[in-house]
């Protein structure tokens, strides 16, 4: 059952790199929490019962709830318009995520590791680079948040597959995903949206050598 | 003790954030100085030992916990001459001393810390109180510049956090879970290479954002270049020394399994590509702030690239960093000065400083001299010496290409320093003379004597603190 949820999840990604709208990021950020949720039930089946609850609650409030909500309401806010403005076609796009996976895939040969689901290292490493590459193609501020984001999700991913042995892996990772999300959500929600009217990375360059 | 000195120091910060009063926060800020040395004693009276369970008071953390309460006198005297300067409002000066205060704390804890988690909690903390000192100035540069940091720590503190999580699947082989430096160098002999690997380049990477090394160096720059003075003193010395501890103490394991070549390879490319990238900026910048960082940059590849040479690389490496922390921080301490003349940051506005401010001139041609590695500077002792860990573990292409890179920097950095110093302002006119004081320069000949003295005399007790924070390197 949880492979099928993961795989979904893999699924989610080649939505979101051809996706247009900001508000689909969103709703797919949303739905991609849904699922780590249903997949921390599954897979922490040995780890006691306040701290499961602990990492379900941060799922489904914090990753599901809160996180989409708060990039909707940036969005609004700051009259963000809700085309995504890739660098790149869509189709092309949509080739590199697929190169990402498929190289996960095969670098995954390699582990000969009774201890750990080949297809968390899969998934978990395929989420943070086309996380990584949704930064470094987005035009926009709100999406480099947004690939963040996703980013995040992947190192969640991967906390959950050493989960059962050492739960304090997971309660770190999600210290590090509210601590991360929250300064830079907060960054953004007071100031960048504010100074810098139309939230294009281009105007993020005038710190400069010269 | 340490928790207690956590707690503390927390209180203090806390005392700092809410305070209003003028007199009040500089008192404040005097008391951390105290308790902050306090500690700094007590660990040193309390070497070798282990205490309040996550942290070890072994030698290479006193060293730089050291360093660290050194640099912080001058920098708490200099960011409150910095605020009474720029008549600050009393919320924004007690935000900028409590961030300096968590800084400090968070740095020195770093240190000490014998857990690579706890070292990591502790970096994420150094990256929520940088990101209020960079924001000091509140307009739009200090904004991107903020952002920039608070981004790309955000990615790398994440980076290492995988890092980790791969560094845990390796342990499993050695049926164990306790991720603490000692446990792993115990069990590195049954660590598992493939994960081992992967662990290296995550937490590498991910440091390399606090030690400013390829690929992740450009947070910093932009931060040192936004940060107040006195702020980037700390983010350009002290706070590059994190990064070190976190990436040197990983390394220390590593180089005891089969991975000790593989790692070495692809350190010494990234510092290599380090000192590279720096020559390239230095020629071309003319933000003197931006100068001093690129400079920081350089020497950090200089240190990486003698950790991977090992020998008396290692012994080099920790006293280079050592000294560079004295000397990057008394130039960045002198820039505010500079500033005050010019009021400018670019290279092109400034000239003839030595006829304006002979004191603070002295301070930016020995602290060039020192930066460069010029005898007299201690800094010279600890490159000869990595230069000669490389010749001896037969580096030659990386030395002759650094020793090239490293001319170049020379010539780069020396042509800036010496159009200041003596050269009237390219682009604008002489300005009147109106030089801060000269005993504010008096803390920067300190620290850089410092430097001149650890380089040439050391002590006996310095020089076995140095080999015992190496000893556990084949």
């Amino acid at each position: 059952m949880a492979d099928v949820l993961l795989i979904t999840f893999l699924i989610t990604l080649f939505y979101m790199a051809i996706a247009n709208r900001l508000m689909t990021y969103v709703k797919v950020l949303a739905f991609q929490g849904v699922l780590l949720f249903f997949v921390v039930f599954i897979q922490l089946s040995e780890i006691n019962l306040l701290n499961l609850v602990l990492i379900l609650l941060e799922t489904i409030i914090f990753k599901s709830v809160a996180v989409p909500v708060f990039l909707a309401y940036l969005l609004r806010r700051n009259q963000i318009t809700r085309e995504a403005e890739p660098f790149l076609p869509n189709f092309i796009s949509l080739l590199i995520v697929t190169a990402i996976v498929v190289v996960t895939f095969l670098l995954s040969n390699y582990i000969h590791d009774t201890h750990l689901d080949k297809l968390f290292f899969v998934v978990a490493l395929s989420t943070l680079f086309t996380g990584l590459y949704l930064i470094a193609t987005r035009r926009k501020i709100i999406t480099h948040v947004m690939g963040y984001m996703v980013v995040e999700n992947g190192v969640f991913v991967l906390s959950l597959a050493v989960g059962n042995e050492m739960p304090m892996l997971v309660n770190l990772g999600i210290m590090l995903d509210i601590f991360a999300s929250v300064l830079i959500l907060g960054i953004f929600l007071n100031k960048i949206g504010d100074v810098f009217r139309d939230v294009d990375v281009d105007q993020l360059s005038n710190l400069k050598d010269i | 003790m340490t928790l207690i000195y956590l707690i503390v120091a927390l209180g203090l910060s806390a005392g700092l954030f809410l305070n209003r009063n003028r007199r009040a926060a500089y008192l404040i800020t005097t008391l951390f100085l105290l308790v902050q040395w306090a500690f700094t004693l007590y660990v040193g009276f309390h070497l070798r030992t282990a205490d309040s369970l996550y942290f070890t008071y072994d030698a290479l953390g006193f060293l730089l916990l050291v360093t660290l309460s050194v640099v912080a006198l001058p920098a708490a005297l200099h960011s409150a001459l910095y605020i009474e300067r720029h008549q600050e409002t009393s919320a924004s000066r007690g935000i900028y001393l409590g961030s300096l205060v968590v800084l400090i704390t968070a740095i020195g804890a770093g240190y000490l810390a014998n857990h690579i988690a706890v070292v990591w909690i502790f970096t994420e903390i150094t990256t929520l109180s940088a990101s209020a000192l960079i924001y000091h100035h509140r307009n739009k540069l200090a904004l991107e510049g903020t952002w920039k940091y608070v981004f790309i720590c955000a990615l790398s503190i994440s980076f290492v956090f995988i890092g980790i999580l791969f560094l845990s699947l390796s342990l499993h082989y050695a049926g164990s879970t306790d991720l603490s430096w000692a446990n792993l160098q115990a069990n590195s002999a049954s660590l598992d290479p493939f994960w081992l690997k992967l662990a290296w380049l995550f937490i590498f990477t991910g440091f390399t954002a606090k030690l400013g090394l390829v690929p992740m160096f450009t947070a910093g720059i932009d931060a040192k270049d936004t940060a107040p003075g006195p702020a980037g003193a700390l983010l350009a010395s002290v706070l590059m020394n994190l990064g070190f501890v976190g990436v040197f103490r990983f390394y220390t394991v590593v180089a005891h399994t089969s991975l000790h070549h593989w790692v070495g390879v692809v350190t010494g490319a990234a510092a290599f590509l380090s000192v590279f990238v720096a020559a390239a900026y230095m020629i071309r910048v003319r933000n003197v702030k931006r100068m001093f960082a690129y400079s920081g940059v350089e020497h950090m590849g200089l240190v990486m690239l003698g950790v991977v040479a090992g020998g008396v690389g290692y012994y080099a490496a920790i006293l280079h960093i050592i000294l560079h922390a004295f000397v990057k921080s008394s130039l960045f301490f002198q820039y505010n000065q500079l500033y005050r003349v010019y009021q400018s940051k670019s290279i092109s506005y400034m000239g003839g400083y030595f006829r304006i401010a002979p004191a603070g001139a002295l301070v930016l041609l020995l602290g060039f001299l020192s930066a460069a590695a010029i005898p007299p500077s201690g800094m010279f002792v600890s490159e000869w010496l990595i230069f000669r860990s490389l010749l001896e573990a037969r580096l030659i292409l990386p030395l002759v290409g650094v020793a090239l890179l490293l001319t170049m920097i020379l010539w780069a950095f020396g042509r800036n320093i010496f159009r200041i110093l003596f050269l009237p302002p390219a682009m604008a006119e002489m300005p009147p003379a109106s030089p801060a004081p000269a005993w504010e320069s008096a803390s920067q000949f300190i620290l850089l004597a410092l430097a001149v003295y650890l380089g040439f005399f050391p002590p006996d007790g310095f020089v076995d603190l140095i080999r015992e924070s190496v000893s556990l390197l084949p």
